[in-house]
C-alpha cells in the first residue's frame, strides 16, 4: 500500500473535521478498504478510523422499540446484541464472512460500501431503516443508488442506523461458493402495514425491492403467493458463479423460503 | 492390537508441535542480514509484443538497488523442461525458450517483465509503477481446439504451431481400434473437461538468494519439494554455476501439492540478483501473484469412448485429449498428460485394446504442471465417468459392471505400458461395500426424499502408478532426471541416529514416519531417530518428494542404509562378545549371541564404533552408511471410493453426506498419517469436483484470480470420511512392501462425487448424462432445467 497518515478521533465532530482534509477517507473495520489499499487501488492521504468513537458503538433499543446500531458497530456485536430484539437482523450479521471479518467489519462500512453482494443493504432496505449521518437522516429507500454507490456525500459518515422491528423477518442467503457473500440474498420483513422484500447479490443495479412480490404478499401472505411471479433475468448479474437466469430463479426460491420462515 | 511404536503404530506427528505452536521455520521466516527485496512487474495482458521497456525513471527512485529486464538474462539459459516427450511420429516435442524475465513477448497474465530490487518492498513497488512499458497487444490464444488449427495465432513465433506434441500410447493401428468399436455391442461416449486448478498451498512461494563474495558461494532458500533437483536445474541449465558452490535449502514448507516441485524463474532470479546486486535478495509471493505465477494443474478437454461386447465386457477404449500446457513448459509439465496419464487409462480393468491420443497445447495462460495426482486424476476421471455412464445406458449395476471387468491375475501387463505387480480389486471393493454400508443406501435415500432432497450414490475405482520410479524406464520415456532416492544413516556415538534423506517433507509427516521404520529395525525408541531433509549441504543427492514416492523410494534407501549399519554393528558386537558374526542377533536394541545369554546393548556398540579401543582391526571405525535405491517398478496403490450426495432440487446445491474410501496401500507404517493423507486428498478432490475452477475470459484475463472467486473447499464443505485401508497386497519389489498414499484421495474422489450427483439427478427423474466440474449449484440447476 501507499503511505498515509492515520488518525483515530474519539468524537464524531473530530472525525468529520479530519475527513475534511484532502483525500482523507473513513476507515471502519477495514475489511474492504485495507485489501483495496494493499492492492494499491486507492491512495488516501489520511485514514480516519471511526473505531475510537464511543458514540458510534453498540446496539440500543429506542423508546419506540426500534433498534439503533452505532455506525462503527461490528457484525459480531450486532449478531449477539441484537439477537433478542431483532433476531433476523442478528442472524444476518452472524452469517457475514468469517469470525475475523465479523469482529472487524462494521455496519457503517458495509452500508457505505454498498457492495452488490453484501448482506446489510438487504436488511436495511427491507426493514425500512433510517441511515443517520453526521448531517442528516436518509431513508433506506433513498440511500442505495446502485452498485457501490450511495446517497452519502464526500466526507459524510454513517453515525448510526435505526431499524424498525417487523413482526416477522427472515434473511435467506444463498452463498457464492468462493467469497461466501450472497450469490442471492433475500430479506423479507413483515410489518403490520405491509411486507417489504429486498434482494441483494442478484441485480446489476445493486440491492432492490421486489415490489411485485410485496404486492402479492400484501394481498395474502402465503407461501404460494409468488406463483406466476418471475424476476426478469435481463437485469441480473451473470458471472462465473451463476447465470442471470440462475440468479433470477434463486430470487424466487429464496423469497419462498423467507416466506416459509415467517409463517 | 494396534502397536504403540515402530512400523504399524499411529505415532503422533512430532513435527506438528512446532507447526501448531508457531515455531516452524518457513522460508519467509528467513531474513539474511542486508537483504533487499524484489518486486516483479508482471504482464497484465495475456499476449503482447514488447516494443520497449524504459526503466530509467525507476532506477532513480528512492531505495532502488537495481532494475532488471529480460536483457539482463540474455547471457544465461532459460527455465528448462525435465522431460522430453516424443510425439507419435517420432519427433521430439516443440520446446520453446522460457526466459527468466520476458524477452520479446509476454505470454500470459502474470508473465514477469521486469524486476525491481530495492531496500524495501514498498520502494520496489513504487519504482515498478514508473517503468514505462510499450507493449503491443496481440490476440490471446485461449481455446485449445482453435489453437490447434492451422493459421491460429502463435504463442511462440518460432514454433511451427501451438502443438507441443501429438502423442499416442497403446494400439497404434487406428484400423484395429476402429474395428473393435465397429464390432462392439455397445459404445459409450463422453465429452468432458478436467477443470483447471490452482493448488493454493497455505504458504505461498518464497525465495531468498544469498551470495558470499569471499568464498564465491551461493545459498538459495526456497519453498521447494526437491532442493537437489532445483540446484541441478538452476546450476546446469539456467545460470551455469558450479554445483559445489551452490547450496539450496528448503526448510519447513507449508504445503506443496506438486506446485513446489518445479524450478521457477523467481528462484533463479534471486540467486542471480544476489551476486549482481552484491546483496541478498528476497521475494515473497503475494496470494495474487501465486494465482498468476504458480504452475496450475489439470485443464484437459477429452473425449472418451468405451466399447463393450454383448456380455458387457470392456473390449476397447479410445481417448482423445487436448492438454493445456499454458504459455511455457514448466519443469515436468510435458510428462503429466502423457506418461503419468496415458499409462493409467487401463485403470483396474482388463480392457484388451486401448488407444490414448493427447495433443498438448501452448496457450496464453499460466503454465500447467503436476498437481496432486498429476495426470492420474485426469485418467481416472475419464475412465470412471465413462464406465458409470455405460452402466446407466445398459441398465446394469455400476459396481457389478466394474467387478466383471476387473484385472484379477497379477502381475498384469496393461496395453498401455505398465505392469501391475499386485492388487486385489474385488477384495478392496468388498471392503468398500461393507465400510460404506451400501446395503443401507436405499433407506438413506428414502429419508432424503422425505426431506425433499435427491440422494445419489457414486462409486468408482482407481489405480495409480506411484513411487515414481525406475530411472532406466523413465529415462527411456524421456525423463531427463534419475528417479532413485538416497539416505544416509548416521549413528551417533551415544546411539541416537540422524537420517539424512533425499525426500522432502512439506506436511506429509516424514519426520514421524521415517524414524518409526529405523527404530523398528533396530529395536530402539523412535525418539532416538531424527530425520534431516531439505538442505543440499546436509543430505545426499536425492530427488525429493512428489508422486507418492517418499516412503516407497527414499524409505527403501533408508532401509538399505539401516541394514548396512546393522550389519556393521553386528561385526562390532561379535568382536565385543567374542562370538562369530553369524551368531549375532539384534532384537529390542540388544545384540546377543544366539543360544546364549551373552549380549551387548546398541549404545555400547555405537560407542565402541566411535571409541574403538577394543575393536576389530579390519573394520573401519564409525557407524554411518549411505544407500541409493532405484526401484524395479512403479508401485500400484488402488482402491474403491463411495460418495453419497444430496442435491437440493430447487437450487442445485450439492452437499456431500458421506464419503468412504477403501484403499490398498500395501503395508502401512503409520495408519494415522495415512488416514490424514487420504482425508487431505479427498478434500482436494471434493474441491475439484464441487468448487474449484480456474477460469479465464476470452482475452486471457484470469477471472478467478483471488479467493473471492476461486472457491477452495472449507471444513463445512466436506464430511467426516470413512477410511479403510485393511485391504493390503504388499508391493512385491520394495523392502517395506509399501505403495504410497499421498495422491490417492485426489485421484479417486472426483469421479465418485460426480457419479453421485448424476445418480441423484437420474434417480430423481432428471435425465442428465454429464455435468462438467466443478459441479456448482448453477451448473446442476442448468443441467436439471435444460
Ligand atoms: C473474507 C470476507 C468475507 C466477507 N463476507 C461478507 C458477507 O458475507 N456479507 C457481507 O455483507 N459482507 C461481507 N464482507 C464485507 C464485510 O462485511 C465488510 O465489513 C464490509 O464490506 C465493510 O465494512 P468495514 O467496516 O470493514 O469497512 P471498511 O473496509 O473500513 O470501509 C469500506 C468503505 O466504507 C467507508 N466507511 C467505513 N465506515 C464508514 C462509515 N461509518 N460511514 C461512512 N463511510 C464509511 C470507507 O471509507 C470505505 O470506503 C466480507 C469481507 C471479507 C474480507
Amino acid at each position: 500500500m501507499y503511505n498515509f497518515e492515520f488518525e483515530k478521533p474519539s468524537t464524531i465532530a473530530d472525525a468529520v473535521s479530519a475527513l475534511g482534509g484532502e483525500d482523507a477517507q473513513a476507515l471502519g473495520g477495514g475489511q474492504t478498504l485495507i485489501p483495496t489499499l494493499k492492492q494499491r487501488l486507492a491512495a488516501p492521504s489520511t485514514l480516519v478510523s471511526l473505531g475510537g468513537i464511543p458514540d458510534m458503538q453498540g446496539v440500543c433499543i429506542e423508546d419506540d422499540g426500534s433498534v439503533a446500531i452505532g455506525g462503527a458497530t461490528t457484525h459480531a456485536t450486532v449478531a449477539s446484541e441484537a439477537a433478542s430484539n431483532y433476531p433476523a437482523l442478528a442472524a444476518l450479521a452472524g452469517q457475514i464472512g468469517d469470525p475475523a471479518v465479523r469482529n472487524r467489519g462494521t455496519i457503517g462500512g458495509s452500508l457505505a460500501n454498498n457492495d452488490p453482494a453484501a448482506c446489510y443493504p438487504a436488511g436495511a432496505l427491507a426493514s425500512g431503516a433510517t441511515i443517520i449521518t453526521n448531517t442528516r437522516q436518509i431513508a433506506a429507500d433513498d440511500f442505495f443508488e446502485g452498485m457501490f454507490t450511495t446517497a452519502l456525500d464526500e466526507g459524510e459518515i454513517i453515525t448510526s442506523v435505526n431499524f424498525p422491528v417487523p413482526q416477522a423477518a427472515s434473511y435467506q442467503k444463498f452463498l457464492q461458493p468462493a467469497s461466501r457473500f450472497a450469490l442471492v440474498g433475500v430479506y423479507l420483513a413483515r410489518f403490520a402495514d405491509g411486507v417489504r422484500v429486498a434482494v441483494t447479490g442478484a441485480s446489476e443495479d445493486g440491492v432492490f425491492r421486489w415490489s411485485e412480490a410485496e404486492e402479492a404478499l400484501n394481498k395474502e401472505f402465503r407461501q404460494d403467493a409468488l406463483t406466476g411471479l418471475n424476476i426478469n433475468p435481463a437485469n441480473m448479474i451473470g458471472d462465473l458463479h451463476g447465470s442471470k437466469e440462475y440468479r433470477a430463479h434463486l430470487v424466487s426460491v429464496m423469497t419462498k423460503r423467507a416466506i416459509e420462515a415467517c409463517m | 492390537m494396534p502397536k504403540d511404536s515402530g512400523i504399524g503404530a499411529s505415532s503422533k506427528r512430532r513435527e506438528d508441535v512446532r507447526f501448531l505452536t508457531g515455531a516452524g521455520n518457513y522460508t519467509d521466516d528467513i531474513n539474511v542480514h542486508g537483504q533487499a527485496y524484489v518486486h516483479f512487474l508482471r504482464s497484465d495482458i495475456a499476449h503482447g509484443r514488447i516494443k520497449s521497456i524504459d526503466t530509467s525513471a525507476a532506477e532513480g527512485m528512492p531505495g532502488v538497488v537495481k532494475v532488471f529486464t529480460g536483457k539482463d538474462f540474455e547471457g544465461v539459459g532459460g527455465m528448462p523442461c525435465g522431460w522430453e516427450v516424443t510425439d507419435k511420429h517420432g519427433a521430439p516435442m516443440q520446446e520453446p525458450p522460457h526466459p527468466i524475465l520476458a524477452q520479446g513477448k509476454v505470454r500470459h497474465v502474470g508473465d514477469p517483465i521486469a524486476a525491481v530490487v530495492a531496500d524495501s518492498l514498498e520502494q520496489a513497488r513504487d519504482a515498478a509503477e514508473v517503468i514505462d512499458l510499450d507493449i503491443e497487444e496481440l490476440p490471446a490464444v485461449m481455446n485449445m481446439k482453435a489453437a490447434a488449427q492451422d493459421g491460429s495465432t502463435l504463442v511462440h513465433d518460432d514454433l511451427k504451431n501451438n502443438i507441443c506434441y501429438d502423442w499416442q500410447l497403446g494400439e497404434t493401428d487406428d484400423a484395429k481400434v476402429d474395428e473393435v468399436f465397429a464390432n462392439a455391442a455397445h459404445v459409450t461416449t463422453l465429452d468432458l473437461v478436467n477443470n483447471r486448478l490452482v493448488a493454493n498451498p497455505m504458504e505461498p512461494r518464497v525465495a531468498v538468494g544469498e551470495y558470499k563474495r569471499g568464498t564465491d558461494e551461493y545459498t538459495l532458500f526456497t519453498t521447494s519439494q526437491n532442493p537437489h533437483v532445483i540446484r541441478l536445474l538452476m546450476c546446469a541449465f539456467v545460470l551455469g554455476l558450479p554445483e559445489h558452490k551452490v547450496c539450496v535449502v528448503a526448510p519447513d514448507v507449508g504445503g506443496g501439492f506438486g506446485t513446489k516441485i518445479f524450478h521457477y524463474a523467481e528462484e533463479a532470479f534471486c540467486t542471480f540478483a544476489a551476486k549482481a546486486c552484491n546483496r541478498p535478495v528476497k521475494w515473497t509471493s503475494s496470494r495474487s501473484e501465486a494465482f498468476m505465477s504458480d504452475a496450475h494443474g489439470r485443464d484437459h478437454v477429452s473425449k472418451i469412448e468405451l466399447a463393450l461386447d454383448a456380455d458387457n465386457n470392456f473390449i476397447g477404449l479410445r481417448t482423445n485429449t487436448y492438454a493445456n500446457l499454458g504459455a511455457y513448459l514448466s519443469t515436468f509439465s510435458s510428462s503429466v498428460p502423457t506418461w503419468l496419464h496415458g499409462t493409467l487409462m487401463a485403470g483396474n480393468y482388463k480392457t484388451p485394446v486401448i488407444q490414448v491420443n493427447v495433443k498438448a497445447m501452448f496457450t496464453n495462460t499460466v503454465p500447467v504442471d503436476a498437481y496432486r495426482g498429476a495426470g492420474r486424476p485426469e485418467a481416472t476421471y475419464q475412465l470412471e465417468r465413462v464406465v458409470d455412464k455405460a452402466a446407466r445406458e445398459l441398465g446394469v449395476d455400476p459396481i457389478a459392471l466394474r467387478r466383471q471387468n476387473f484385472v484379477t491375475q497379477f502381475p498384469y501387463d496393461t496395453p498401455v505400458a505398465l505392469t501391475y505387480d499386485t492388487g486385489d480389486y474385488n477384495g478392496t471393493m468388498d471392503k468398500l461395500e461393507a465400510a460404506a454400508d451400501l446395503a443401507g443406501f436405499a433407506a438413506r435415500r428414502a429419508q432424503s426424499e422425505a426431506n425433499g432432497k435427491l440422494r445419489g450414490l457414486g462409486v468408482n475405482c482407481y489405480i495409480e502408478a506411484c513411487g515414481i520410479a525406475p530411472s532406466n524406464i523413465v529415462g527411456m520415456l524421456g525423463a531427463r532426471a534419475g528417479l532413485y532416492d538416497a539416505a544416509t544413516v548416521r549413528v551417533n556415538a551415544t546411539g541416537s541416529i540422524s537420517v539424512m534423506v533425499g525426500a522432502h517433507s512439506h506436511g506429509q509427516g516424514h519426520e514421524t514416519a521415517f524414524p518409526q521404520v529405523v527404530a523398528d529395525m533396530i529395536g530402539i525408541d523412535e525418539s532416538m531417530v531424527e530425520i534431516v531433509h531439505g538442505d543440499t549441504s546436509k543430505i545426499p543427492f536425492g530427488m525429493g518428494t512428489y508422486g507418492s514416492r517418499s516412503l516407497a523410494v527414499c524409505g527403501s534407501a533408508m532401509v538399505k542404509a539401516t541394514e548396512k549399519v546393522i550389519e556393521k554393528a553386528k561385526r562390532i558386537a561379535a568382536h565385543l562378545l567374542e562370538a562369530s558374526e553369524a551368531d549375532i542377533e539384534l532384537k529390542d536394541g540388544q545384540f546377543s549371541v544366539a543360544g546364549t545369554d551373552k549380549s551387548v546393548a546398541w549404545g555400547d556398540v555405537t560407542l565402541t564404533a566411535y571409541v574403538p579401543h577394543n575393536y576389530p582391526l579390519e573394520v573401519e571405525p564409525g557407524l554411518e552408511e549411505t544407500a541409493f535405491y532405484d526401484p524395479a517398478n512403479f508401485t500400484f496403490p488402488a482402491g474403491a471410493y463411495a460418495c453419497e450426495v444430496e442435491v437440493d432440487p430447487e437450487t442445485g446445491q450439492v452437499t456431500i453426506e458421506a464419503f468412504t474410501a477403501a484403499d490398498d496401500f500395501g503395508n502401512i507404517v503409520n495408519p494415522m498419517i495415512v488416514d490424514g493423507q487420504v482425508h487431505g486428498g479427498i478434500g482436494q478432490g471434493i474441491g475439484q469436483a464441487l468448487l474449484e475452477n480456474c477460469a479465464y475470459d476470452e482475452n486471457g484475463q484470469l477471472l478467478s484470480a483471488s479467493f473471492m472467486d476461486y472457491a477452495m473447499p472449507r471444513a463445512d464443505d466436506v464430511p467426516f470420511y470413512g477410511v479403510d485401508h485393511s485391504s493390503q497386497t504388499p508391493c512385491t519389489h520394495n523392502p517395506l512392501g509399501v505403495k504410497g498414499c499421498g495422491e490417492a484421495g485426489a485421484i479417486g474422489s472426483p469421479p465418485a462425487v460426480v457419479n453421485a450427483v448424476l445418480d441423484a439427478l437420474n434417480s430423481g427423474g432428471k435425465a442428465v448424462d454429464h455435468i462438467d466440474m466443478p459441479v456448482s449449484p448453477s451448473r446442476v440447476w442448468a443441467a436439471m432445467n435444460s
